[in-house]
């Protein structure tokens, strides 16, 4: 082997061997497990059984999927959990895209500063943060008492926070941000200042210049962002966990749920399985719009 | 009035004085060049008839309105950017129509309009291509397509010709010349290329540090340049060090160290004793084996130091007895002859008297 292929390989093996042994190998795992039966105590039932008549015999079944398909229940969490990620995806796009316009459009001294202001939290424990966030949406903190006392003012009923669909996709959108933030950034601060001038000296207003040119030459950061936002955002179960109460779960949490509570391998894979199905479809097709985005650019 | 009126215009950044006090007025149908060293502030200048920078003091008029707080998108001029800034995501045809789209034109009409205009740069072919499809004197003819669609009053251009090769620069340069006349808007056109100002300007104003260092047609401005600035910035050029002897009916004597007096068409100012420059252009230096004594020339004998061939003409360089050199320009035009002269080989230059301008800096 000639040493630029040797190189090659040091260079991709490592990342390669852990995405195999970490990625592949428990996908394929997973894959096996959605079609095997739940074992008697939890866990799996054996995979190659002695049958009565001697024979080995192979223990697969589609019931886990029939399951999934035939109860109503599990396809309208899916759709809770899709809304909510869209939710999510939605309200951090509307937040980061400004916040990382300003950032682009900073001061090269200040960029750096700026960026590191939104990976801030990222130092901080992760579930820390969102217990923060039960303590201000709840119904003693200072938070809370300003907005019941407005409402009261208006005539409304005072509101629970915590606990409730909202608390969930604060929860959400929080941690998710910067995923947001950091892809837009990467992207806005490539564009060529000139194209805004030159978009300006040919009659566009402000306005005009943010749709004909900004945000479309975006697209590529925007797709990025909102594939890094979405996906985790689609699975989760910790915030649901926290701030959702019985009423906010996600698929996640049932996921969560077969796994460690019900101990149904089996099932719990069928929805591991749905849900990784959907996310590298969504994933896939953000991706190739973001080609074709950027093709161009 | 003129189209464009740039009255005591001055631009500063903290200390530094980008304009300084620039007045010049620009007629209509006029092809005007800025032409000046890099930092001499003429893409300031450029930038704020645009609208995107503001004087610090002075006024812009176009067409008789004062611009002063009028936006660029207001403004009823273009520019066609060095970079050309054409937008990557809109094909050939969006990116031609978008003056027309922000003025607020039926999709019906633009269609029309850009085909009409894709024709006159012959681009008729290309209205589905993206930017990034064509190439660097194709895009170029696509941005200015861009700034010329809904006929500004005033087209500005910088330096758009700076990122083409030499071959093509020319071929677009004769192309930009026949468009603006075809088209008849007044082109600001700056460039830090003296031979491409020469070559495109009816008129054209030398800047350095901020300000106009003389304005005239290019034809007069490389006969008779006004200081040692522009006769040593546009095309090349003879400096010697000289010092007035003594001024007589129209004619002067110049002392040049080491060299001796030579004698020179008086200039208006001059007094015995001014201390300056003697500016004398290669072609005009006359190079042989032997010259003929002249009264109305300057003669000297020298030695071929060293030569440029540069294929239609050969430049010598004449080392004179004072030690400085003098540049002359010989045409191979000779049949049978590539060359006349190696180093080494004695010469004699002269130059007549009117050829040689006495310049004070």
């Amino acid at each position: 082997m000639d040493s630029r292929r040797l190189n090659k390989w040091l260079i991709s093996g490592p990342p390669l061997l852990y995405l195999v042994l970490f990625f592949a190998i428990p996908t394929l795992i997973m894959v096996v497990a959605s079609f095997r039966y739940p074992g008697d105590f939890g866990g799996l039932a054996p995979l190659v059984e002695q049958g009565e008549d001697g024979r080995r015999v192979v223990n697969l079944t589609l019931e886990n999927y029939q399951r999934f398909f035939s109860d109503a229940l599990y396809a309208e969490l899916f759709l809770k959990s899709f809304w909510y990620a869209v939710i999510t995806t939605a309200v951090c796009l509307v937040i980061a895209y400004p916040l990382a316009i300003l950032i682009a459009r900073s001061p090269k001294r200040h960029r750096d500063l700026l960026v590191l202001l939104v990976i801030l939290p990222f130092w901080s424990n992760f579930l820390i943060r969102v217990y923060a966030w039960m303590i201000i949406l709840g119904p003693q903190s200072v938070f809370t008492g300003a907005l019941n006392a407005v409402l009261g003012w208006f005539g409304f009923e005072p509101v629970r926070l915590l606990f409730t669909p909202f608390a969930v996709v604060v929860g959400l959108v929080y941690v998710h941000l910067p995923f947001m933030v950091l892809p837009l950034y990467a992207n806005l601060e490539k564009h060529d200042p000139a194209l805004l001038d030159a978009a300006q000296d040919l009659g566009a207003g402000a306005w005009q210049r943010f749709w004909r040119v900004t945000f479309p030459l975006s697209l590529p950061g925007v797709f990025a962002g909102a594939a890094l936002v979405f996906i985790p955002a689609f699975g989760i179960f910790a915030i649901p966990d926290i701030l959702g109460g019985t009423g906010g779960i996600m698929i996640g949490n049932v996921i969560k749920q077969q796994f460690l509570d019900t101990r149904d391998w089996p099932f719990g894979s069928v929805l591991s399985m749905v849900l990784t199905i959907v996310a590298v479809a969504l994933a896939g097709l953000a991706a190739w719009y973001a080609r074709r985005a950027r093709a161009l650019a | 009035m003129a189209l464009l009126e740039i009255r005591d215009v001055t631009r500063r950044f903290g200390d530094f004085t980008a304009v300084d006090n620039v007045s010049l007025s620009i007629e209509a149908g006029e092809f005007f060049c800025l032409l000046g060293p890099s930092g001499c502030g003429k893409t300031t200048l450029l930038r704020m008839v645009a609208g995107f920078d503001a004087p610090n003091g002075g006024s812009i008029w176009l067409d008789g309105k004062d611009m002063t707080g009028v936006p660029p998108e207001k403004r009823n001029v273009h520019t066609v950017f060095q970079s050309y800034a054409l937008f990557p995501h809109m094909t050939v045809a969006d990116n031609v129509g978008f003056p027309l789209k922000m003025a607020g034109l039926d999709a019906a009409a633009i269609k029309a309009r850009v085909v009409e205009a894709l024709d006159d740069v012959s681009l008729a072919g290309f209205s589905a291509r993206y930017p990034n499809e064509l190439s660097g004197g194709q895009r170029q003819r696509v941005a200015v397509a861009r700034a010329l669609i809904n006929r500004p009053k005033l087209l500005l251009l910088d330096e758009p010709l700076a990122a083409l090769d030499a071959k093509l620069k020319e071929r677009m340069q004769l192309e930009l010349i026949t468009l603006q006349k075809e088209v008849g808007i007044a082109f600001v056109y700056v460039t830090h290329d003296q031979q491409e100002a020469l070559a495109l300007a009816h008129r054209m104003a030398v800047m350095n540090h901020g300000r106009v260092e003389q304005l005239d047609e290019p034809s007069r401005i490389y006969s008779f340049p006004k200081n040692r600035f522009v006769a040593d910035f546009i095309g090349t050029c003879n400096i010697l060090d000289a010092e007035v002897v003594r001024v007589e009916s129209g004619r002067m004597r110049l002392r040049i160290d080491g060299l001796g007096e030579v004698a020179a068409i008086q200039t208006d100012s001059a007094r015995a004793g001014d201390k300056g420059v003697l500016a004398l252009r290669p072609e005009q230096v006359a190079i042989g084996p032997q010259l003929q004594p002249d009264p109305d020339e300057n003669h000297f004998a020298g030695k071929v130091f060293d030569f440029l061939y540069l294929g239609d003409v050969t430049v010598y360089v004449v080392e004179l007895p004072n030690g400085s050199r003098v540049e002359a320009m010989l045409p191979n035009s000779a049949p049978g002859r590539a060359k006349f002269f190696e180093p080494g080989d004695a010469v004699e230059i002269s130059w007549r008297l009117d050829a040689g301008r006495f310049l004070t800096d």
